[in-house]
């Protein structure tokens, strides 16, 4: 059998050890070893965004890296959005908004979207279509997704 | 009230925290195989060795199987056995399952996969409409003809005519979540088995087949799919069948799931059409004679495509009164993968071939399409919105109001709801604007189209139109709730528990959604049709009124009132001086020895079809909406956008309008989408060169129409559906249909000939139909 690598990593701020076969992705690392079957993958390519993570805070892929790349890094993961079983408010604005239907997209969008507005806290209307220009949904035809991004956005605002 | 009201997703919180779980979230035992199947290189060929070595040595593969292999029925196919699992010898189409891997991981077993040696004896594939026409590739022998009245005649005596030829793409369902299974071997041979399907029954009735079981011994679970539209109906039989397979050969817990390409390579996909009309009609665009030629190109195997293809005969009317009309349907066998069910079942094609005729004519007279599409609507169905006919008017005369089916229209309503569009998307002024547009812009042209959708509800096989459910009520007042209906995304599951809370007049919490279990529910039919809601909300609500009934002539007692004197509201039960909370009216019916659970049935009422004749009542209602569309494109580039959207759509008294919207909105991105963007490319060898979202482009969330306006149609379903709504899975997709005319609108401005725009309209399309535009060629 291949040689198994080890990997120390966060994952939503907890210290994590896992061994993998150095082919595996991070997707299935987190889905298959870590049990955290939050991200899915929905073409393995890079091109539907299901399976977003962040990385070091960095919007990625985690179809598109190792799980070994993730040693010393720090992963972000939908499991980790909603706060000592609160919802974040993009969480609550999804479900109020029914910016959701079949619901495997959802867990890449909310991690997209809570990137863009830690990034970027007031984003315009277009800049959120663009931003999760990467996440492919095929049942909700967006409208009430950008809805929902914009009046997370605001409350958070209002908030801060 | 429980119905009526826009209460969120009930799996809402699941699916915003990750764990809602889906077939391939369901923890496995750690002792699980992962399978993935060898497919074939070539489209049309005899195998005439199969050297599998290297697969069966290679990491982590337990076993390798083939044809040979498999005990009993080696078939997966919903209808006529022409569906080998695992191929027979025969090669049908490039990216046919051969061989089975199973292996202690699926990196492993897709691997192993790719390492088969096959040799092969190739013949010439059949890929195009003329491959199959010259080779008479087909199924059902010939072409299916239906008429009414005398098309033939009918052309001769139009003032003007019109040709053409029309042809429409395919697409692929893109579900977000692609097909999966899970196996798990039970004491005594038995099987239970965790698909991503809308078909459960189907599933556990292949898999005791392929098993050699009664289906007493197969159980299939649906919790919820990741997306469905029809590419879950049939196209999941594969992998239930391969997962049990391997489990009984194995005895541990198999899964399997494709990756994306192997999803798009081996699964079938919506079917491509290709069009030749020729109509006559007068100088006020009023059709008087039509004559429809459809191709479709249905793949390998027959699966779903004869009532795909029939459902396009039956919309090629679509809204309008068409007393003169030939349809002949030409149904190809070739070597692609098996085309089958998509959102509309065949209806899309049928419908758009009329929406072209209606563009035609409208360009042939220099008149506005809607103007067009207007003049030929049925007749709406009485009520103050009716629009008079004036008694000279020899062409209403001799409208019969009936489609070329011979069902009479009773329940049109596309006169008013066109109307009221009209004046809320503006049509009118942004008609002008747009024309004002082309005229002082060389580069960028504008478009603008409002096309209506008349969509037929129910299977057209009529004995699909049932359903069953299964009601428990704990006496604790919980109520448990499972019928045969699956859960998509479409927001069935949220449905039904409403109409179960209504009959008890409890809250919605207080009803517990359990997944579609063959054993609780027997004998469903796939969650297909549009039918989810209309068969099992009645079929539930009839399970909770026998309960409901039985609680009420046991409060009767004690209350000493009548037992329809009981009231079931605001979680209390009420009986003449004596009112108790649901809870402990239940718990008293539970003392008393009172039964507290029951199944319901319902069946669809009305309904008779004669499929060879093409006569009949197959629909038990239509459901309507419109749809205008304006589009910006770049005649240098092809390129194009969609700028806006405003639709009204008729969902009956709705459910439940949110989901209802939801339903509109996507059905309506997926439908443009269809017609711009989702380009299924296959070379001359009959592979499929767009299998994976970098080269197939679905709708992103960028190309959302900048101003995107829905809104509900108020119009109470006549017939007697559950609480008066009506359907809204299917039709709302052809909505989209608007899109493809703007674009056609918008290529027209280009110069004075008709564009012949085709689908999808892609850069090189628009291109192509701007070029005619301008010189006619
Ligand atoms: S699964 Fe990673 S982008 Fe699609
Ligand atoms: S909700 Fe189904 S893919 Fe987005």
């Amino acid at each position: 059998m291949s040689n198994k690598i080890h990997v120390s990593t966060k994952v939503n701020g907890d210290a994590v050890e896992f061994l993998c076969d150095p082919r595996e992705t991070l997707l299935d690392v987190l889905r298959d070893r870590l049990n955290l079957t939050g991200a899915k993958e929905g073409c393995g390519t890079g091109d539907c965004g299901a399976c977003s993570v962040t990385v070091d805070g960095r919007l990625i892929c985690s179809c598109l890296m190792l799980g070994a790349e993730a040693e010393g890094k720090e992963i972000g993961t939908i499991e980790g959005v909603a706060e000592g079983g609160e919802l974040h408010p993009l969480q609550r604005k999804f479900i109020e908004h029914a910016a959701l239907q079949c619901g495997v997209c959802t867990p890449g969008i909310l991690v997209a979207a809570k990137n863009l507005l830690e990034k970027n806290p007031d984003p315009t209307e277009e800049q959120v279509r663009y931003w999760l220009a990467g996440n492919l949904c095929r049942c909700t035809g967006y409208d009430k997704i950008i809805r929902a991004v914009l009046d997370a956005a605001e409350e958070m605002r209002g908030a801060a | 009230m429980s119905v009526h009201r826009s209460l969120g997703h009930d799996s809402g919180t699941l699916h915003v925290t990750g764990a809602a779980r889906y077939v391939d979230d369901i923890p496995t035992p750690s002792n699980t195989l992962h399978l993935a199947f060898g497919l074939a290189g070539i489209a049309a060929g005899r195998i005439t060795g199969m050297d599998l070595s290297d697969v069966a040595s290679a990491e982590g593969v337990i076993a390798v199987l083939t044809a040979d292999d498999l005990p009993f029925a080696n078939d997966v196919s919903p209808s006529v056995h022409d569906e080998p699992l695992l191929s027979d010898g025969t090669i049908h189409y490039l990216g046919q399952p051969l061989f089975l891997v199973i292996a202690t991981s699926q990196l492993y077993a897709r691997k192993a996969a790719r390492l088969g040696k096959i040799s092969v004896q190739e013949t010439p594939p059949i890929l195009t409409v003329e491959d199959a026409l010259a080779a008479d590739s087909r199924f059902e022998g010939g072409p299916v003809v239906w008429s009414a009245g005398d098309a033939k005649t009918a052309m001769k005596a139009s003032p003007h005519t019109v040709e053409g030829r029309f042809e429409v793409g395919g697409q692929e369902h893109f579900y977000l979540e692609g097909q999966s299974s899970l196996a798990l071997p039970q004491e005594n041979g038995d099987m239970v088995v965790h698909c991503s399907t809308q078909h459960p029954s189907e599933i556990q009735h292949k898999v005791a087949d392929a098993l050699g079981l009664p289906m007493h011994a197969v159980r299939v679970e649906t919790r919820r799919m990741g997306g469905g539209f029809g590419g879950k109906e049939s196209q999941g039989n594969a992998l239930a069948v391969a997962c049990a397979l391997a489990a009984r050969a194995t005895g541990r817990p198999c899964k399997m799931r494709y990756d994306r390409d192997d999803d798009m390579m081996i699964t079938g996909k919506r079917h491509d059409i290709r069009i030749y009309y020729r109509v006559g009609f007068d100088k006020s665009g009023r059709l008087q004679a039509v004559d429809f030629k459809h191709f479709l190109r249905c793949g390998w195997a027959q699966d779903l495509s004869l009532p795909v293809a029939d459902r396009a005969m039956l919309h090629a009317d679509n809204a309008y009164d068409l007393p003169d009309i030939r349809i002949e349907s030409h149904r190809l066998k070739t070597n692609h993968q098996s085309a089958t069910a998509f959102r509309g079942f065949g209806g899309p094609q049928g419908m758009i071939g009329i929406e072209r005729v209606m563009d035609h004519v409208a360009h042939e007279l220099g008149m506005d399409p809607l103007a067009v599409r207007r003049a030929n609507y049925y007749s709406e169905a009485g009520g103050p919105s009716a629009p008079p006919h004036p008694p000279e008017d020899i062409f209403r005369q001799k409208k019969k109001n009936r489609t070329p089916y011979g069902m009479e229209v009773t329940d049109f309503v596309l006169g008013a709801l066109t109307d009221k569009l009209e004046g809320s998307s503006g049509y009118q002024a942004r008609r002008a604007a747009v024309a004002e547009w082309n005229a002082t812009h060389e580069v960028l042209k504008r478009g603008l189209a409002l096309t209506p959708v008349k969509f037929g509800i129910s299977f057209t096989l009529t004995h699909l139109n049932q359903a069953g459910a299964l009601v428990h009520v704990y006496q604790d007042g919980s109520v448990m709730l499972n019928h045969g209906g699956t859960e998509m995304g479409q927001g069935l599951f949220l449905k039904v528990a409403q109409v179960a809370a209504e009959v008890f007049g409890i809250g919605v919490a207080q009803v517990k959604i359990t997944a579609t279990d063959t054993a609780k529910v027997p004998n469903t039919s796939a969650t297909a049709a549009s039918s989810g809601s209309d068969l099992n909300g009645m079929a539930v609500r009839a399970a909770c009124q026998t309960i409901r009934d039985r609680i009420a002539a046991h409060m009767a007692q004690s209350g000493h009132c009548a037992p329809d004197e009981v009231t079931f509201a605001g979680g209390q039960v009420r009986a003449g001086q004596k009112q108790v909370s649901f809870a402990q009216a239940a718990q008293s019916a539970y003392q008393a020895r009172v039964s507290l659970s029951s199944t319901g049935f319902y069946k669809t009422p009305d309904l008779q079809w004669d499929r060879v004749k093409g006569k009949g009542r197959p629909f038990y209602y239509f459901a309507y909406g419109a749809a205008v569309t304006e589009v910006v494109i770049d005649t240098l580039t092809g390129e194009n956008r969609i700028l806006r959207a405003d639709i009204l759509h008729d969902a009956g008294r709705s459910l439940n309008p949110a989901l209802d919207i939801g339903q509109i909105e996507g059905g309506y991105v997926q439908g443009a989408g269809w017609l711009t963007t989702e380009e299924l490319v296959w070379d001359g060898q009959g592979r499929l060169r767009t299998h994976a979202p970098s080269t197939y482009k679905i709708p992103a969330c960028s190309d959302r129409p900048d101003v995107f306006n829905v809104d509900l149609f108020d119009n109470e379903n006549r017939e007697n559906t559950i609480h008066r709504s009506k359907a809204v899975g299917e039709p709302p997709f052809m909505l989209g249909i608007s899109a493809l005319m703007a674009l056609s609108d918008a290529c027209a401005a280009c110069g004075p000939h008709y564009p012949g725009l085709d689908g999808p309209a892609t850069p090189e399309r628009v291109l192509a139909a701007v070029r005619r535009a301008r010189d006619g060629i």
